[in-house]
């Protein structure tokens, strides 16, 4: 027997949900085996994993915020891929994000809040386009592919932190490599009263909100779009091609900087190695899950931010892993990507025949 | 069905007949090819007519397992055949020579060839290139065995497609539309190969080719397609060449209309558009010494056989590919740098050769529509989407396109797509109107209906520059024809002085 | 000062081994004209499942054979999305990146660090044949005297890759060539990948001999980094991989000095990875990607 995969002519409309449900189902009954082998109770874990967070106050305040970083990472890389500028690097431009917004904070004692707040988002934002300027630079200018580059700079900013952690930044109380804490005149506001809920949340929603309006509804977006469906027409149409991926990757990486600052600011209020637990890297995720729309990426950032709460408290009950979060974020890229492939085509099933001379 | 064991490689004559039966092949809605019969026997060249679109690559790349019928099937002497790709096809003794050539252009001719037999371990590459040298004796057909492809001129490369068919041992050879890329000498030295192959080596040749003399020259029969039927099928010299052309076109459009022109054509205007020696340098296919001028409302067609500078030509204009020597003056005023920006402010608009690269497809019409003018319609918060529908509405009343404005680009027709993109060039009101292979795989409707745009264009005192493989679209629209030939124009004919023989002459490099 | 010399040229081949590795199978990828941005992530998944079998076998060779299976499971998982089903190459590798990642941090909880321990082997020991640079590991000797002729024979010379150069520039003419373009992509992602594996498994087996999370820390993109600086050339590559490994044992001794004793190793650390930046920016302009570079293949 010989599978082959056929081009389907047109594509009933349910498939699209069925073969995502299908994915879906796959993801948890990956997720199932490995918790099986963890030594936890599946089921009791799946519920803890995917339900529970979503039935007290406190597992869904905190779902929202374990999502907030992943609303401004999608929004950055969705971004940037709408326009075809594969921006691999979120992780490091919001890693940059923290550096900036550190900073900042721990600088600005004497500032009113009202001063304060902004200054250290701006900072955050401006490290974050920064380190996205060079390989939007070698792109736009010598063609150099983004990729490649963009990658290479996430352990460059990881490993800044850390040697400022160890150096300039070390802790002056503790010793340990950890940052102090920032001045409380840069904290975020708490937006949901007696929770850990801040103000970044606000702000990645309002992130999304003016993604979703530029890139669908103004002049802007419409050549932002164009360059990333068909450079060569966009080019033909006498749009600026280069000048456009510039700007976007620009904007990509202030995006997931001021991510960084959201974490700094509102939530950690102190730089430590950890502060990003591969926020960049599922960033690409969400966005690829939502099909680069930005009200999906926020929608799958939440759920996200639900799972990943969920094994922390499946972690904490069944004694499993919580690592296996992000195993059931990466299962769920792969199986869905790949069912939203094959549901474009259908298998033909061949019995194989000798197969003519040799 | 049987599987291909029971088929004899064909020693030289005896190889038998082939026979497709009852070929029906549809994409999408299109209906490429409609129970399509056709035979071909050893030792014949059987010449295969049409226009584009007609169906006669569709045909072929069947015969050739490159693509699989929906109905019918393909016979050898009766015992039907199982071809579902290219080495299917070979092992039943059948070998092509596509339109663009299937070679790795970075690899040398011997590991080209050794291609088709590699092994996973050691290849002998030192045999493979003996192999070489002696086929080529036996065949008569010289190659450099150790250049790169990308290196040798187009004609060595089609040689190079010829020998390799012919050393994976088939007895028949598809060659579809061998002599579009080839100049006047390579289309006789070619011609000469095919009558040897099929005199000598007992070979069946499958002529794909829309040009009557070559057809003249060497076929044996002629089928003919219109529109993926086959309307005749017979003895070449039972048939003329006027008949041909008839069955070919249909009746309607045998006798293109002459447009009107104006009676004195604008000779007293200076010119808006003047190349002055332009020149791109490239390894292979560039441009030289470019020079012409165009007055308002004057059409000047660009003639030439495909790959003579053409499509190079129109990057420049474009503003895609950069001038490396020459001006380009627009209006007096001389272009700092031909960028597609500089080249739209100074008013010459665009109508690319392929409709496909010129639009983005999954963008909406309406959409595409203002792609070149986006500011145009830019609020202070968004775009004005309800001026850009009203419009999209009407270009879409004014130009005959039936679409949706909403509606994404790629679901048109062909000839919706052109005249979307017509739509968008005209609605700038462009001085220049640069357009390039306009009717090309449009029907006969849709075609008519471009030319009188065009014409309608020039009326309006635009300043057209046609390019076209058409030689009949030209002889119809334009007031003067430039020839180009190998990246240079080598002639300027005025309409009333231009026919196919004048211009066919400076179009193979004859003529000076 | 002989000495400092030859220690760097010592620990600059120790450093260049997995590199030289996982850049000779994203070389044999790429040329067949996918890019497996998986690497990292083959290179994680080798290095843990190594030395996992390693320590519960108590055989070196074991784990060795087992991280070279995983690496051909991950590729053919790989393989499958990208050629079989055509989805984008850099969704997918990255995902089969961070699927590596989560899977080898979960399993390294589950088995090893659950109670706060640490997987650990006794690793392999460089043979010494006389002098700090001929004292190296097996795996270096045969990456640099065997799996680099190889590759270079593989690609060149063999009838392989022959195939997987032409399905790599022009798969339409490979297909009517008679080449399954499917089957020779399929083999030479999986026998990329068990380079890459390889890379991983001699970061744990001989380079560490135990496992910590992010192991392999961008090694993987200094790779990719690697094949498009080198131009898809071996003779290329090996320099890129030379000067990558330079500069980082350079600032390994830069750290002993005392003028640098203030400057937080981490920023030395990153140098490196800055050199690669530089020297694509230097020396990555108007390469020449592999003609059917990133484009899935469908006779329609």
């Amino acid at each position: 027997m010989k599978a082959r995969f056929v081009l389907r002519a047109s594509t009933p409309w349910w498939r699209g949900p069925l073969l995502v449900g299908a994915a879906a189902l796959l993801t948890i009954l990956i997720s199932a085996i490995m918790i099986r082998w963890a030594g936890g109770a599946p089921i009791p874990a799946v519920r803890y994993m995917f339900i529970s967070p979503l039935q007290s106050r406190f597992g869904f305040t905190e779902s929202l915020l374990s999502a907030t970083p992943l609303v401004f990472t999608g929004a950055a890389v969705a971004i940037a891929f709408r326009a075809g500028y594969w921006n691999i690097g979120a992780e490091g431009q919001l890693l940059a994000g923290t550096i900036g917004a550190t900073w900042v904070g721990l600088h600005a004692e004497s500032l009113p809040r009202i001063v304060g707040v902004p200054l250290i988002l701006l900072a955050g934002m401006l490290f974050g386009a920064l380190w996205a300027l060079t390989p939007a630079l070698l792109r736009t200018r010598l063609g150099i592919d983004e990729v490649v580059t963009t990658l290479l700079l996430n352990p460059v900013a990881l490993l800044i932190i850390t040697g400022l952690l160890n150096g300039p930044w070390r802790n002056s109380e503790s010793g340990f490599p950890d940052s102090d804490v920032i001045a409380d005149s840069t904290k975020l506001w708490i937006v949901w009263p007696n929770t850990r809920v801040h103000f970044g949340l606000a702000l990645g929603v309002v992130v999304i909100g003016l993604c979703w309006w530029f890139v669908g509804k103004m002049s802007g977006g419409l050549k932002l779009r164009a360059v990333g469906l068909a450079p060569n027409a966009a080019r033909i149409a006498g749009l600026p091609v280069e000048r456009t991926l510039l700007i976007t990757a620009l904007a990509s990486g202030g995006i997931a900087g001021l991510g960084g600052a959201s974490e700094i600011a509102g939530v950690a209020h102190q730089l430590t190695t950890g502060i990003s637990n591969n926020f960049g890297y599922t960033g690409v995720i969400v966005a690829t899950l939502a099909a680069l729309s930005f009200v999906g990426a926020l929608l799958v950032a939440l759920m996200f931010g639900v799972i990943t709460v969920g094994s922390f408290s499946a972690s904490r009950a069944l004694e499993i892993p919580s690592q296996i979060g992000q195993l059931v974020q990466a299962v769920l890229l792969i199986t869905v990507v790949c069912a939203l492939v094959i549901q474009k085509y259908r298998v033909v099933w061949t019995i194989k025949r000798s197969e003519g001379r040799k | 069905m049987n599987s291909v064991e029971g088929v004899v490689i064909a020693s030289r004559g005896g190889a038998p007949s082939i026979y497709l039966r009852n070929i029906t092949k549809a994409y999408g809605e299109t209906i490429a090819l409609s129970d399509v019969s056709l035979d071909l026997r050893a030792g014949e060249v059987h010449a295969l007519l049409g226009e584009n679109g007609a169906g006669k690559t569709t045909l072929m790349k069947i015969l050739y397992g490159l693509s699989q019928p929906d109905s019918g099937q393909i016979e050898a002497d009766g015992v039907a055949l199982k071809i579902e790709s290219p080495r299917d096809a070979r092992a039943a003794g059948i070998g092509m020579v596509t339109q663009h050539f299937s070679l790795v252009k970075n690899m040398t001719v011997i590991e080209n060839i050794a291609l088709a037999s590699a092994k996973t371990f050691a290849i002998d590459l030192a045999r493979v290139r003996a192999e070489i040298v002696s086929a080529s004796t036996r065949f008569g057909l010289d190659v450099p065995p150790d250049a790169i492809v990308s290196s040798l001129p187009i004609s060595l490369q089609q040689r190079v497609e010829i020998l390799k068919a012919l050393m994976s041992g088939c007895s028949y050879l598809i060659l579809d539309e061998p002599t579009a890329v080839l100049g006047p000498n390579d289309i006789d030295s070619l011609l000469e190969v095919i009558r040897r192959l099929r005199s000598d080596a007992g070979i069946g040749i499958v002529l794909i080719s829309h040009k009557m003399a070559e057809i003249e020259k060497v076929a044996d029969r002629v089928s003919v397609l219109r529109r993926g039927q086959v309307v005749s099928s017979s003895l070449a010299n039972g048939i003329t060449s006027k008949e041909l052309v008839t069955l070919m076109v249909g009746e309607q459009q045998s006798g293109a209309e002459q447009r009107q022109r104006s009676a004195s054509p604008s000779q007293s205007q200076s010119p808006i558009l003047v190349l002055e020696s332009v020149g791109v340098t490239r390894e292979a296919g560039g441009l030289s010494d470019v020079s012409f001028a165009v007055r308002p409302g004057e059409i000047l067609g660009i003639a030439g056989v495909s790959g003579n500078g053409q499509t190079e030509l129109v990057n420049v204009l474009s503003g895609t590919t950069q001038i490396d020597s020459g001006t380009i003056v627009v209006e007096g005023r001389q272009l700092g740098s031909n960028t597609p920006q500089s080249l739209m402010r100074a008013g010459v608009g665009i109508l690319g050769e392929d409709r496909h690269a010129s639009a983005v497809h999954a963008l909406q019409v309406v959409e595409n529509l203002i792609l070149d003018c986006v500011e145009k319609f830019a609020g202070k918060l968004q775009l004005r989407r309800k001026e850009m529908l009203s419009h999209c509405e009407s270009a879409i009343t004014q130009f005959e396109i039936k679409a949706n404005p909403k509606q994404a680009f790629g679901t048109l027709s062909g000839g919706n797509m052109q005249k979307v993109l017509l739509a968008r060039l005209f609605s700038r009101n462009p001085k220049v109107a640069i357009i390039s292979q306009p009717t090309r795989g449009l029907d006969v409707m849709a075609t008519n209906y471009v030319r009188s745009l065009i014409a309608q264009a020039s009326k309006q005192s635009t300043a057209v520059v046609l390019v076209s493989e058409d030689l009949d679209e030209i002889l119809e629209l334009a007031d003067r024809v430039a020839v180009m030939y190998r990246g240079s124009v080598v002639g300027i004919v005025d309409h009333s002085e231009a026919s196919r023989e004048s211009i066919g002459e400076l179009m193979a490099g004859i003529a000076k | 000062m002989i000495d400092v010399t030859e220690e760097i040229i010592s620990s600059s081949l120790r450093i260049a081994t997995p590199l030289a590795l996982a850049a000779l199978g994203e070389l044999v990828t790429e040329k067949s004209g996918v890019l497996n941005l998986g690497v990292e992530g083959i290179m994680y998944g080798s290095a843990f499942v190594g030395i996992a079998t390693a320590a519960q076998t108590g055989s070196l060779t074991a784990g060795l054979v087992a991280a070279l299976v995983s690496g051909a499971l991950a590729g053919l998982i790989f393989a499958f999305a990208t050629v079989t089903l055509g989805v984008n190459q850099h969704v997918a590798g990255l995902g089969l990146t961070l699927l590596m990642i989560s899977l080898c941090n979960t399993a390294n909880r589950i088995i090893f660090t659950a109670d706060g321990g640490q997987v650990r082997v006794d690793p392999w020991q460089p043979l010494n044949f006389g002098g700090p640079i001929f004292s190296q590991y097996w795996l270096t000797y045969a990456t640099f005297l065997i799996a680099v002729p190889f590759v270079w024979w593989l690609l060149w010379k063999s009838g392989l890759g022959l195939k997987i150069r032409a399905v790599g520039e022009n798969p339409e003419a490979a297909d009517v060539a008679g080449i399954g373009v499917a089957k020779t992509r399929y083999t030479a992602i999986i026998i990329g990948s068990l380079f890459m594996a390889l890379g991983g498994a001699f970061i744990t087996l001989a380079f560490v001999g135990t496992f910590t999370v992010n192991i392999i820390n961008g090694r993987g993109w200094v790779a990719l980094a690697l094949v498009i600086f080198g131009r898809w050339t071996i003779g290329r590559l090996l320099i890129g991989a030379a000067l990558f490994s330079l500069v980082n044992a350079g600032q390994l001794q830069l750290r002993l000095l005392p003028s640098f004793a203030d400057v937080p190793f981490e920023i030395l650390l990153a140098l490196p990875f800055l050199a690669v930046i530089v020297g694509l920016a230097i020396s990555g302009r108007n390469v020449p990607y592999p003609g059917a570079y990133l484009k899935p293949y469908k006779r329609l």
